[in-house]
């Protein structure tokens, strides 16, 4: 235990006398451990909005689509699509579903009319479901502000609303009939804009645009029954319609879908059935609460990733800073080991104060992590009510703390247990750490300019040192190049279609902006790490070749091309990484790949941004007198 | 800025360096006036301490003097800018350490063309012109050896032709020989002899009087100030071995 308490002890007198470096270590590994907790805290968080909506719209525990005329498709839809139910049909489908076992309350079935918005100079596809003047007692849209349908008034989903930009009493057409915004509500028994389509696929429009519309997907809307049927009779006369069911189990509401899924098994389409029409479409709410999760899901799906690579950025300047540290540490382990110190115990020494770091910046990024996460939660318009605190199960510390000790582990323990093996007189005589020698770069670097010379054999003498960099701009250009890829298909996939904001692409961009700066400082800060490490490495060098002839400018010069040979070829690689990065994470089926111009422009960015970052400690390390660096050198 | 001053290849006046302010002003060389002619080999001797270095660095072009003119081959050195310092180094003067300064990962070639290639000569040029010198020096056959693995007195000749790669106007050489051993300080003696024979400009700082004894001129140098100029007779006269007591 006193032993323990001496190791301690040290490594805090340690951390002490070098609290610059400490802070930045702290910083680097804080960084990973809050983006990690706020991807970890984004569990199920929009499981308690779901609920409340739920509760006050007293929503439906399974959804059922009738009539099978799939309302979208007939905007543009092909000619051989087969004609909906009558009513009759309907009206017997929907008796059959009111009537089936379990089934204590039901309302509907309402009309669905395919619709196209328009305000303004936008344009959106919606659905436009027929509903009473007086709340249903099943599933009632709760108002969040304005008031319920009436003749003339249409009453829009909140997301839709806020894409559209509109609010109570703002003008809109309906398939190019006027309609005043007469309130905004949200609904438990469907998807928010703009992932409508989730809902029942064959509400879904099959092919983009239609009626020259531009469509990302289409939005939901209520009126009076009479309004959706000329809505309907406008758009030719197609429709379907929508019935929903009360359960008296609500939580065996899959299993009530799957039984008559099981009872009818072309349940996934509607198709046409001999003596039944088209079949109806069964959804239970569980699915909606999974598909409400969605906004929340491409956070996860940005912060996982991004946390990842900050975890390695982390790694990288634990191992540039710890790394010098090390190397510092020599003499220190020589005068432990003349007082007795055994290798476990110098090991433990040089270990535990990173140990120490990683405890302190595990702290501070759950906290950090934990207070931020609400920020990101929001479950989105489309429901009420707030996430709560987010979880912060001992899963989830226990996950950050291990990451944040292996990022500091990682990279230090091989040096520390190096040290600890080094003979006592050679560790105190604190000789330099020999530099190696490539002679291919050697070589090849005659041929060059001075500063390239110069840097290249830099490069030659620490290779280590350089394919930290590169691994540090690598990982950056791989977040950067994923930023890219992400627009490049929201451009592709969304831009090209609708002019209306997307509220998932919306927190997407937050959310890879946030991670982008961090990636970014964090890169900054490993630059500047390795730019002093160098300048201090090469004190010798840089002297030797000012007294031999070279100028200021051009040792400087050397001194920034040592980090820029190798950032240019971890840019390189991290355009192929960034893009696979993007196509794992956003489990798309094709590859989106950023615009040449952009990629140019990343890769020449970052040299010219590791150039400034490492021409400060260049300029500065070369302004040290030659002779007295050479007398100390000595 | 450039005015031919008499014959002398180096010319120093009312040279003087400084460190610290008021109560810790310490005067590193106070008022130095030298002469140094074409050819001549000029020891300065002292005790450490005394401002020896300093001031070869300052003729050097490695620091810059408080107060005072250098001229190098007719050109004023001490106003000249940085850039123009180096170009200086580069071209016109060629250093030898005490501590030999050489760069541990580049073999013994790879070091002595340095300076060449410093210079922008063809990596070509620059070899062949190192391995003449190597040559000259008496380590062809260590060309490829690192520094690590040659003896003291090898890399301080190693040093003596790295110095020379650009056939500078004058040598400045620091304690030479203060590293190395009566055997190994024959060796560099007598490289430095067959420099001066080649007339070559040689300025070298010693606290060791019997090399000293070997140059042209002796200055004594204490507290930063010159108290002797003693000119030698002839030099060496070839008994470098019985100066340094390796002979008889």
């Amino acid at each position: 235990m006193s032993k323990l308490w001496l190791i301690c002890r040290l490594a805090g007198r340690d951390i002490r006398r070098r609290p610059v470096q400490a802070a930045l270590l702290l910083l680097a590994i804080t960084a990973a451990s809050a983006t990690l907790t706020m991807g970890l805290a984004l569990r199920g968080v929009t499981h308690h909005p779901y609920q409340r909506t739920r509760a006050i719209t007293n929503g439906a525990d399974v959804v059922a689509q009738l009539g099978g005329g799939p309302a979208l498709t007939t905007l543009g839809g092909p000619k051989s699509t087969p004609p909906p139910n009558g009513t009759k049909q309907v009206t017997a489908q929907a008796r059959a579903l009111a009537g089936a076992p379990g089934v204590t309350e039901h309302s509907g079935p309402y009309l669905v009319a395919g619709a196209v918005l328009r305000v303004g100079k936008l344009a959106s596809t919606a659905q436009i479901i027929g509903t009473s003047q007086v709340p249903a007692t099943v599933n009632h849209p709760a108002l969040t502000t304005g008031s319920w349908v009436r003749p003339g008034g249409v009453v829009l989903e909140r997301t839709f609303a806020d894409a559209l930009g509109v609010g109570v009493g703002d003008r809109i057409t309906l398939n190019g009939r006027p309609f005043r915004v007469a309130g905004i509500a949200v609904t438990a028994a469907s998807t928010p804009y703009p992932n409508l389509c989730f809902w029942a696929s064959a509400f879904c429009p099959a092919s983009l645009p239609t009626h020259n519309v531009p469509d990302s997907g289409p939005g939901l809307g209520w009126v009076t029954q009479p309004d959706a049927r000329l809505l309907a009779v406008a758009d030719g006369g197609a429709s379907a319609y929508v019935e929903y069911l009360k359960l008296s189990d609500p939580a065996n509401a899959q299993v009530f879908a799957t039984a008559f899924d099981r009872a009818h098994p072309a349940f996934e389409r509607p198709i046409e059935h001999p003596e039944f029409g088209f079949l109806p479409s069964l959804t239970p709410w569980q699915q909606f609460a999974t598909e409400a999760g969605l906004l929340v899901q491409d956070e996860q799906q940005v912060l996982t990733p991004g946390a990842w690579l900050l975890a390695l950025l982390a790694m990288a300047s634990v191992a540039v800073l710890a790394g010098g540290r090390m190397a510092e540490h020599t003499r220190r382990v020589g005068l432990l080991k003349a007082v007795g110190g055994t290798p476990g115990f110098v090991a433990g020494v040089l270990l535990a104060e990173n140990v120490l770091l990683a405890l302190a910046s595990a702290a501070a990024g759950l906290a950090i992590g934990w207070l931020a996460a609400p920020l990101i939660t929001s479950p989105g318009a489309g429901l009420v009510g707030a996430p709560g605190a987010p979880s912060l199960t001992v899963l989830t510390a226990g996950e950050v703390v291990a990451v944040a000790l292996a990022v500091a582990l990682a990279s230090t323990a091989l040096p520390a247990f190096r040290a600890a093996r080094t003979s006592t007189v050679g560790a105190l005589a604190d000789a330099a750490r020999a530099p190696r020698r490539r002679a291919v770069l050697i070589r090849a670097s005659a041929r060059l300019p001075v500063p390239l010379l110069f840097g290249l054999r830099l490069v030659a003498r620490r290779p280590r040192r350089a394919i930290l960099g590169a691994v540090s701009i690598a990982v950056t250009v791989t977040g950067v190049v994923a930023v890219l890829a992400f627009h490049a298909q929201a451009d592709q996939h969304i831009g090209r279609y609708t002019e209306l904001s997307n509220p998932v692409v919306s927190r997407d961009e937050q959310m890879l902006l946030v991670i982008t700066i961090a990636l970014l400082a964090l890169s900054a800060l490993n630059a500047i790490c390795t730019a002093w490490a160098t300048v201090l490495d090469a004190r010798h060098a840089s002297v030797l070749a000012r007294a031999l002839g070279a100028s200021l400018r051009q040792v400087s010069a050397g001194l920034a091309a040592a980090q820029v040979l190798p950032a240019l070829l971890g840019a390189i690689i991290g355009i192929p990484l960034g893009i696979g990065l993007f196509a794992a994470a956003s489990h798309a089926g094709h590859v989106s790949v950023p615009g040449v111009g952009w990629l140019i422009v990343t890769v020449l960015g970052t040299l010219v941004a590791v150039a400034a970052l490492t021409m400060i400690p260049a300029r500065m390390g070369g302004r040290r007198p030659v002779a007295e660096v050479l007398r100390r050198e000595a | 800025m450039s005015q031919t001053v008499n014959e002398s290849m180096l010319r120093a006046r009312g040279l003087r360096k400084e460190y610290g302010r008021e109560a810790s002003l310490v005067r590193a060389v106070d008022g130095v006036d030298l002469d140094v002619p074409a050819g001549e080999t000029l020891a300065v001797m002292g005790p450490s301490g005394c401002g020896k270095s300093t001031l070869l660095h300052l003729l050097g072009g490695l620091d810059r003097p408080s107060a005072g003119e250098i001229w190098l081959a007719g050109q004023r050195i001490d106003q000249m800018s940085e850039r123009g310092m180096a170009a200086l180094r580069r071209d016109a003067v060629g250093f030898v350490f005490q501590a030999f300064h050489l760069m541990d990962e580049l073999t013994a070639v790879e070091n002595v063309e340095l300076p060449a290639l410093l210079a922008g000569r063809s990596p070509r040029a620059a070899r062949q012109r190192a391995t003449e010198l190597l040559d000259q020096v008496g380590l062809a056959d260590r060309a490829r050896h690192l520094p690590s693995q040659l003896s003291g007195g090898q890399r301080q000749r190693v040093a003596v032709a790295r110095a020379l790669a650009n056939a500078p106007l004058i040598v400045l050489a620091d304690e030479p020989t203060g590293n190395l051993d009566s055997e190994a300080t024959l060796d560099v003696l007598q490289l430095f002899e067959s420099l001066h024979e080649a007339g070559q400009t040689l300025v070298i700082v010693t606290h060791d009087a019997r090399i000293a004894a070997t140059a042209d001129r002796l200055i004594s140098m204490r507290d930063g100030a010159f108290v002797d100029d003693t000119r030698l007779t002839g030099g060496t006269g070839n008994k470098l071995s019985a100066l340094i007591g390796l002979d008889g």
